[in-house]
């Protein structure tokens, strides 16, 4: 039953791609359920074929797998192959078991929607991308689906395009990742110089005696810049908030959950490259520690439900750019894995809020809202327990362990150690902030709102990635590391990161990130449990920081000014002075040219047939004569 | 035997008129005769030469253009046809529709 999953392992991408195309020409006009029933079975099959196929790996037995689909370009290592390894098998189930959740919540969002059906094909095509991504056994492979999973963004976060926000976001999200992908290339380029080869498998266990110290410092910094355009860190994380324009469960699965974590990926599959480069190492992890405080700021002062989780979601994933910069990879892709299910649920519960508030997103005008939706509000409260670092929920686990494994290594990573707990301080701050302005207080809807609890549809998959929050961090606890065995094949050979060894040690680090959590959860609490004139003078009181944290230090403004209008004038300047009258003029010209001729030999064209027999006669004694006088 | 000389000029002959029929007749008919002319007349020198040279290439290259001609003359004669039957002439001077 296993060989057959793993054999037939391309049906995990297969299924949700055959999906996308089935809806795409047949299903457009099947009546509206169908077609999110038929998407979501055509992930729910991919996930079982992952966990049947994962089963080796479960129970420590497993062998990491190769499997050659199609033989492309050996010569440089580019082929359609699968890596089937605990890493890949992890990130499969994590993309299709959360996906399966939000394709579920979806149908229940999107009724009603007049593009119901297209809204399908483009998240199961999403979810083909992502797959391909996780499951490539090169990196070629794994640059296509990094460029799909892009383009999807770009379809989803553009789905509303009538609306002209989000097509503008839609194009940003895909001209900030094009220079991430700028890095990629790059990158990729250095790889295939150095190794003559794509492969993984002719990669990582060469990279030791291949690479020089400086060569994998720049792969490595190369790798940090693609990742930071896909995974929304700085300086090129200003797409994300905006991207929040795509419908919700997009921003679940795509903006939260899984493709914003292929940066993650990409700096633990490349973990022997970065071996060879503390540089690289510790760049990732100061670039993540500065991302996770900056974007951690400016969620605190936002008023858009979603704009607070998609900063959350920055701050995160910087915590996330910590671990894996800090060598502590299991970390990093336990607190991706334990995101996913909180981060996910967040996102789904906001959608359920805005879809009970009619299309309302202002949290200044809800409040207590739990009576009114009990599910969503229990569901997100626990998944807000969770990222504010409540034990025994699943974030307690994750970012613990990366606070400790930051603290265990000491030095600089001390530093960010700091960093991360104020992050974590403010991240319950913000959370709870949320919480209580939308479940907490009174009412600040109008008349006219009739908040409701959503339908099964969409409270079911709240529950289960509710389920999740609670027991997804047992799989890795200091007394049981489980997740650490399952992935330590993966990581043989590089050296890894752990947290400080011994009870005290852990109780004492868990005192100190649970102390900064309840610090921050009691701080909002005890702010946004008054009535509003209360927390708003409170909050006018912190200026002119709270103006500053509120308008995103005003990023969008900077960029605006340094890169985008520079950037505008110099494509201007080039089509006029270059475009027009270089490039048109040459095609224009040649254009130009064969028409003059041809208005000038026209008129040998009479149209009688006897004028042309009389050229040709012609012709010929021209030749005899020439050939006469020539003597050839 | 007579001297490959005078096939040559014959043929010269002949051509001339083929020629000469061609650049000065109307009937579409008639300048497709010309043709044939100059096309056998080219053949004549082909034979000739031939046989004078003792190559038997010379008669293969014939044989070659009879079949061609012989296909020319299908496709030609039904064009020259439907015309009249549309027009109820076969004077080229009145087909000038090509006219640059």
């Amino acid at each position: 039953m296993t060989d057959l999953a793993i054999d037939l392992l391309w049906l995990v991408i297969l299924l949700p791609l055959a999906g996308a195309l089935f809806l795409h020409f047949v299903g457009q006009r099947l009546p509206e359920p169908m077609a999110g029933l038929l998407a979501s079975a055509a992930i729910g099959l991919s996930f079982l074929v992952g966990l049947v196929g994962a089963f080796p790996f479960f129970q420590g037995d497993g062998e990491a797998t190769t499997i050659l689909l199609w033989s492309w370009m050996p010569a440089i290592g580019a082929n359609l192959e699968l890596l089937w390894d605990p890493l890949s098998a992890l990130m499969t189930l994590i993309v299709t078991g959360v996906g399966f959740l939000i394709h579920v919540f979806a149908i229940g969002y999107m009724h009603g929607d007049e593009r119901f059906g297209r809204f399908f094909v483009n998240l199961n095509l999403f979810a083909a991308s992502m797959l391909t991504l996780v499951l490539a056994g090169n990196y070629a492979m794994l640059f296509l689906g990094w460029e799909l999973v892009g383009l999807c963004s770009y379809l989803l976060i553009g789905f509303w395009f009538t609306r002209d926000s989000a097509a503008g976001a839609a194009k940003k999200a895909f001209v900030v990742n094009r220079i991430g992908d700028f890095g990629m290339m790059v990158a990729l380029m250095l790889v295939f110089a150095a190794f003559g080869t794509l492969s993984y498998a002719g990669i990582f266990d060469r990279a030791g005696e291949v690479l020089t110290t400086g060569v994998a410092t720049a792969i490595g910094l190369l790798f940090l810049l693609a990742a930071a355009g896909k995974s929304a860190q700085i300086p090129l994380y200003v797409w994300l908030p905006d991207a929040m324009e795509g419908p919700t469960p997009v921003s679940a699965l795509i903006h939260a959950a899984t493709m914003v974590t292929a940066g993650v990926y990409l700096v633990a599959r490349s973990a022997a490259i970065f071996e060879l480069s503390p540089t690289a190492q510790v760049t990732v992890a100061t670039i993540g520690a500065a991302t996770a405080l900056w974007a951690a700021s400016i969620a605190i002062a936002q008023y858009d439900i979603k704009k607070v989780l998609a900063y959350s979601t920055i701050s995160q994933l910087g915590y996330m750019f910590m671990a894996v910069g800090a060598t502590a990879y299991v970390a990093g892709i336990f607190h991706l894995m334990t995101h996913a299910f909180f981060k996910a649920l967040l996102f789904l519960g906001a959608g359920s809020v805005i879809h009970a508030m009619s299309d309302e997103q202002d949290m200044r005008k809800m409040g207590g809202l739990l009576s009114k939706m009990p599910v969503t509000g229990v569901t997100m409260g626990i998944a807000t327990l969770a990222i504010a670092g409540v034990p025994p929920l699943a974030g307690f686990w994750s970012k613990d362990e990366i606070l400790g494994s930051l603290f265990a290594r000491g030095g600089w990573y001390g530093v960010l150690w700091v960093v991360g707990l104020l992050t974590a301080a403010m991240t319950a701050f913000y959370m709870t902030r949320q919480w209580v302005m939308v479940f907490w207080g009174e009412p600040r809807w109008s008349e006219d709102a009739h908040p409701h609890e959503s339908p099964g549809m969409m409270t079911l998959p709240l529950i289960a990635l509710a389920a999740l929050t609670v027991v997804g961090g047992f799989v890795n606890t200091p007394f049981r590391f489980t997740l650490e065995h399952f992935l330590e094949p993966v990581f043989e050979g590089v050296s890894m990161q752990h947290p400080p060894e011994g009870w005290g040690m852990f109780a004492l680090m868990a005192g100190i990130s649970v102390f900064a959590g309840l610090v921050g959860l009691a701080a909002a609490g005890l702010a946004y449990r008054r009535p509003m004139e209360d927390w708003a003078e409170f909050e006018q009181g912190l200026q002119p920081v709270w103006g500053w944290w509120e308008q995103a230090y005003r990023v969008d403004d900077f960029y605006n000014v340094t890169v985008v209008q520079p950037g505008k004038k110099a494509a201007e300047a080039a089509a006029f002075s270059v475009d027009l009258p270089v490039i048109d003029g040459a095609v224009n010209g040649v254009g130009r040219l064969a028409r003059g001729i041809g208005e000038r030999v026209r008129v040998l064209q009479t149209g009688q047939v006897r004028n042309y027999a009389a050229l040709l006669f012609a012709g010929a004694i021209a030749l005899v004569v020439w050939l006469a006088v020539t003597g050839a | 035997m007579v001297a490959p000389g005078w096939y040559m000029a014959l043929a010269a002959a002949l051509f001339l008129v083929g020629a000469l029929g061609l650049l000065i007749r109307r009937n579409a008919l008639v300048m497709f005769m010309c043709i044939e002319l100059m096309l056998n007349a080219v053949n004549l020198t082909l034979v000739a030469a031939g046989r004078a040279l003792n190559d038997i290439n010379g008669q293969v290259a014939v044989f070659f253009i009879l079949v061609v001609a012989a296909a020319e003359v299908v496709v030609g004669l039904a064009i020259i046809v439907s015309i009249f039957r549309l027009r109820s002439t076969a004077s080229v001077d009145e087909l000038s529709e090509m006219k640059g």
